[in-house]
């Protein structure tokens, strides 16, 4: 059975700026507030809707961190899935377009 | 602590310039009876300049931009500059009377991701909004615009500035904003003018309502712990900062001067002259508010308030000294504690004096010459 492609992307609704490494995210449709580890932020910042998240794990977060690359697939999953239940990624099996105000 | 409060304390000990006010106009469709500002332009930034100002902020660290004025919808490209501050990824929260908010702006705001948009509502009373804001049907176009807003599911936050027109009319207010499904805040600071005149503070609440007001549990909350005495200074307490400005705040004209505060007149240069990030950095002005700490109040280090103080150092710098007591937190201290300031004592007063007999000369924002 194929491997399935999740493509993610940043919402339009969120704000988000790096403080000291760790950045900050909020969603204005309910205010929600997140800080993101120095991983979660990497991920988070080659969210661009075109590159698949097996790449982006593969390319920027085994690349800059010491990880186990079938670990870090799965804690990018379940980062990605959290992060699109609170509408601040976009999660596809398409690529999206990057979406702005 | 909460996770915004552990994020704003980073911040404020690293140094970085968290939250920015930014007014992007003084001009004004409304006349409010105690607005401080003059509402002539004097020769507003343009499109470009603030998005270039913006990109500064984004690559300081800013995160919250709030955009007051006067009234930001008077400016034509106002929607331009919310746009590129939201492609930036700043929290953007807009301050406005909202009398130019229709059908579409609302939408226009809500697809833009505006955060909150803060509404000035005087009274529940159309009569007695529509004399303060001097302008007819203002009140009546600015509950329909809040109604817009609400269609859209935007957060909008009512602000009930109280003064001796409107002192009573706050329980309205508050009923207003609940039909409306708003946030409701209450202000009784009344600043004085851009010019120095200081008329306005006439219109300050006497401090005799600011007990009633500290005493109503919608108001305040747990009332008890509101009103409680002063526990003595900690060593902690004396190490503190007043607040947040200069230290992760700060607010810029519409002529581009920055100062530690909207309600702190202290300039510390122009972004017309110079980057954001050299003025925010190396201002000796910005350095030295950055460097008091309570324990260097001349007067309120000695204070059984210091560690509860609402002490606005903007306010004391108006009075005189950025390091001095600001009167009018000192008569909030009293009132809301009934205990007596250190400021009070050393003038051997049992109670505050009037804000409209406080005769102290006072220092107001006033744009920077910039040379041609």
């Amino acid at each position: 059975m194929p491997e399935t492609c999740i493509y993610i992307a940043r919402s339009s609704a969120i704000a988000a700026r790096a403080l000291a490494g760790e950045m900050m995210v909020m969603n204005s449709a309910d205010s929600t507030f997140f800080t993101l580890n120095e991983v979660a932020t990497t991920i988070f910042q080659a969210a661009d809707g075109h590159t698949p998240l097996r790449d982006i794990v593969r390319d920027h977060v085994c690349e800059q961190f010491d990880v186990d690359p079938e670990q870090a697939q799965a804690d990018a999953e379940q980062f990605v899935a959290e992060l699109s239940g609170h509408g601040i990624l976009l999660v596809s099996s398409q690529p999206l377009a990057s979406e702005t105000p | 602590m909460s996770l915004m409060s552990e994020v704003g304390q980073k911040a404020f000990n690293l140094g970085v310039p968290l939250a920015v006010h930014m007014d992007v106009t003084y001009r004004c469709n409304e006349r409010c009876v105690h607005c401080y500002l003059d509402h002539d332009d004097h020769g507003e930034m343009t499109t470009a300049e603030i998005k270039d100002v913006l990109d500064q902020l984004a690559e300081a660290g800013v995160f919250f931009i709030t955009f007051s004025g006067g009234e930001v919808l008077l400016r034509r490209d106002f929607f331009e500059i919310v746009e590129y501050a939201r492609r930036l990824m700043f929290n953007v929260k807009i301050k406005t009377n909202a009398v130019m908010i229709h059908e579409e702006e609302a939408r226009r705001i809500r697809e833009l991701g505006v955060d909150t948009i803060q509404i000035s509502v005087y009274s529940h009373r159309p009569e007695v909004h529509d004399a303060i804001t001097k302008l007819p049907h203002s009140f009546e176009r600015t509950v329909k615009a809040i109604r817009f807003l609400r269609e859209q599911g935007l957060r909008v936050t009512i602000a009930n500035v109280l003064m001796t027109v409107n002192s009573s009319d706050h329980s309205g207010v508050q009923a207003l904003a609940a039909e409306l499904g708003v946030q409701y805040t209450l202000d009784p600071t009344i600043t004085p003018m851009m010019d120095g005149d200081m008329s306005v503070l006439s219109l300050r609440i006497p401090g005799e309502e600011l007990t009633e007001i500290f005493r109503n549990p919608a108001l305040v909350g747990n009332q008890e712990e509101f009103c409680a005495p002063p526990k003595p200074p900690s060593e902690e307490d004396l190490e503190g900062y007043s607040c947040s400005a200069g230290h992760s705040f700060c607010y810029i004209s519409p002529y581009g001067d920055v100062f530690p505060c909207v309600q702190f007149p202290l300039p510390t240069g122009n972004i017309r002259q110079q980057k954001f990030f050299d003025i925010w950095n190396f201002s000796p002005q910005m350095n030295e508010v950055r460097s008091i700490k309570a324990k260097d109040l001349t007067v309120c280090s000695s204070c059984s308030h210091v560690g509860s103080c609402s002490r606005c150092p903007g306010l004391a710098y108006m009075e005189g000294s950025m390091r001095g007591p600001s009167t009018a937190d000192c008569e909030k201290s009293f009132y809301r504690t009934g205990i007596a300031t250190a400021n009070m004592l050393r003038q051997g007063l049992s109670k505050p004096r009037t804000m409209a007999s406080n005769t102290a000369s006072l220092i107001q924002i006033r744009p920077i010459a910039v040379p041609a």
